[in-house]
């Protein structure tokens, strides 16, 4: 007797796998009908909107250039000028090497970092990377451009990657 | 004394289609596990169902290869057959489980604990621009409803050939879709911006791979160590045991019967040991005919072997006891007993009886 409980348990399972999967699927339409998917955890992009937009930026010309730090300069750098007019955000810059760039990034001090960086960058475990978009032919291999965000805010990962895909190769 | 075993028409058609539905589901399988690794992007708990899904390949591949082998005649070198081959497959698919699900399970706590947030950006799709997470979703629903259907099949057919490797298969399959609704809702939290979601859906996963291997292994070394034979889910001792018993007991010249089925896998192999009764010691044809009765009762029984002997071995007469130390239940009722617990275990005290 006690042995057939399991058995018992499992079957009335097994006739509710229908629902389940309909209810995750309607669960799903709902949550496609929504705004706001994906969301920020920590609120990125609501808080550059109208505020501040804080850039990272190490030195790798002709992308970035810091040699006037108070003014940087580089074809990442009107982009992301661009990006943060499109928030109507303004800038704040922290010149810094690649990896005290990606900590900031960890630890949430920074939210996007630029120079040249590129899709086979070692940071993934430290920063979200953009989706590439610019192509450059560096001896013979094409290397994909990309930019550094903060991990877990896939709202603001998503709206600068939409930005970065319809305007990257302007620059 | 036996020819080679052979299925009967019946159960050779389920073969035919238990081998049509185990190649289904490698297709089904190559091309999913294809889908989900092109879309899987930095979410943990698509990694553990991408892993789940490959791993879901050892089990029909294993059934694939156990099916041919156990047709292989009983050579001087294994005299037994090959029918072992099942039970070895059944093994290493157990332990190959148990490892990815451990692996699985630290690294998804790993990440848990120290507060990963997996970033998940968006992808140009016929010209639109639209968050990834979508497309693994609606991947991972489309991996949902076939490997239900697939577990249900299997498991009858599974059934009827009393095989366990394509049991286990079918009870894999039936979990499948806990993993895939597992990722869904990972995916769907990272969406709503809850970072802990994807670990803790991806934790629930390796949890649930970890505990696959463990049943499997568990069942599979208790087959190789010759336990009693069961039903091909473990549920219960096969009645084709106790059958046997009665059916020898039954005959004039027969005054005490043990019986040791083992479970080859596809098929049973029987030893009989018997004490005639004083006044009539069987012939060799009383004994021929016994063993070939006992062969019809169950075309499980291919390999029947009837031992007379003066006195029954020790340790087959002492089953009672270990079935006692083994029991989960604490206390069992003695013969004297209260009529409660018989109430209860009359089914089971009256196997034990038998085989006293």
């Amino acid at each position: 007797m006690i042995r057939q409980l399991p058995s018992r348990v499992l079957s009335t399972r097994r006739r509710n796998i229908p629902a389940i999967i309909g209810g995750t699927l309607g669960v799903a339409v709902l949550l496609a009908g929504c705004a706001g998917i994906p969301a920020d955890v920590d609120g990125t992009l609501r808080r550059a909107q109208d505020g501040e937009l804080r850039v990272g930026i190490t030195h790798n010309p002709p992308w970035t250039n810091t040699v006037n730090s108070a003014a940087p300069s580089g074809r990442d750098v009107r982009l992301v000028q661009e990006f943060a007019d499109s928030l109507e955000a303004n800038i704040v810059w922290t010149v810094g090497s690649e990896s005290i760039l990606t900590d900031q990034l960890h630890n949430g001090s920074l939210d996007v970092a630029i120079g040249g960086f590129t899709d086979d960058t070692p940071w993934t475990d430290r920063a979200a990377i953009t989706a590439p978009f610019r192509e450059e032919r560096v001896d013979g291999n094409t290397k994909k451009h990309v930019l550094l965000t903060v991990l877990g805010e896939n709202q603001f990962l998503t709206t600068l990657e939409t930005f970065l895909l319809e305007h990257g190769d302007d620059q | 004394m036996t020819a080679h075993a052979v299925l009967p028409p019946a159960q050779q058609r389920t073969l035919r289609r238990a081998i049509r539905i185990e190649w289904f589901t490698i297709g089904f399988l190559a091309v999913a596990i294809s889908g989900v690794y092109l879309v899987m992007g930095n979410s943990q708990a698509m990694k553990a169902a991408w892993i789940e899904d490959l791993l879901s390949l050892a089990p029909p591949i294993a059934f694939l290869i156990a099916v041919r082998i156990i047709t292989k005649p009983a050579t001087d070198k294994y005299p037994y057959g090959f029918f072992r081959s099942v039970g070895v497959a059944h093994l290493v698919a157990g332990v190959a489980l148990c490892t990815m699900g451990t692996f699985l399970l630290i690294d998804s706590l790993t990440g848990l604990i120290s507060g990963d947030r997996p970033p998940i950006g968006s992808i140009q799709l016929f010209g639109q621009v639209i968050w990834s997470g979508w497309l693994m979703m609606a991947v991972m629903a489309l991996t949902i409803p076939l490997p239900i259907y697939f577990g249900r099949v299997k498991m009858r057919l599974a059934k009827d050939l009393h095989n366990k490797v394509l049991y286990a298969d079918a009870d894999m399959n039936k979990a499948d879709w806990m993993t895939a609704a597992g990722s869904i809702i990972g995916v769907g939290g990272i969406g709503l911006g809850l970072w802990w979601a994807d670990a803790a859906a991806a934790t629930f996963i390796a949890g649930s791979i970890l505990w696959d291997g463990w049943r499997n292994t568990r069942a599979a070394i208790t087959d190789l160590m010759d336990t009693r034979a069961t039903t091909f889910d473990d549920h219960k001792p096969h009645p084709a045991s106790d059958s046997i018993t009665q059916y020898l007991r039954s005959l004039a010249w027969v005054a005490d019967v043990a019986v040791r089925v083992r479970d080859q896998g596809q098929f049973f192999h029987v030893e009989a040991l018997i004490v005639p009764t004083d006044a009539a010691v069987p012939t060799l044809t009383d004994l021929r005919v016994a063993q070939r009765r006992c062969q019809e009762l169950d075309w499980k029984l291919v390999d029947v072997v009837l031992i007379l002997t003066s006195e029954l071995p020790r340790h087959l007469q002492s089953r009672e006891t270990d079935e006692h130390d083994r029991s989960p239940l604490p206390a069992l009722p003695t013969h004297s007993s209260d009529s409660a617990g018989d109430g209860v275990f009359t089914g089971t005290a009256a196997r034990w009886l038998a085989l006293g």
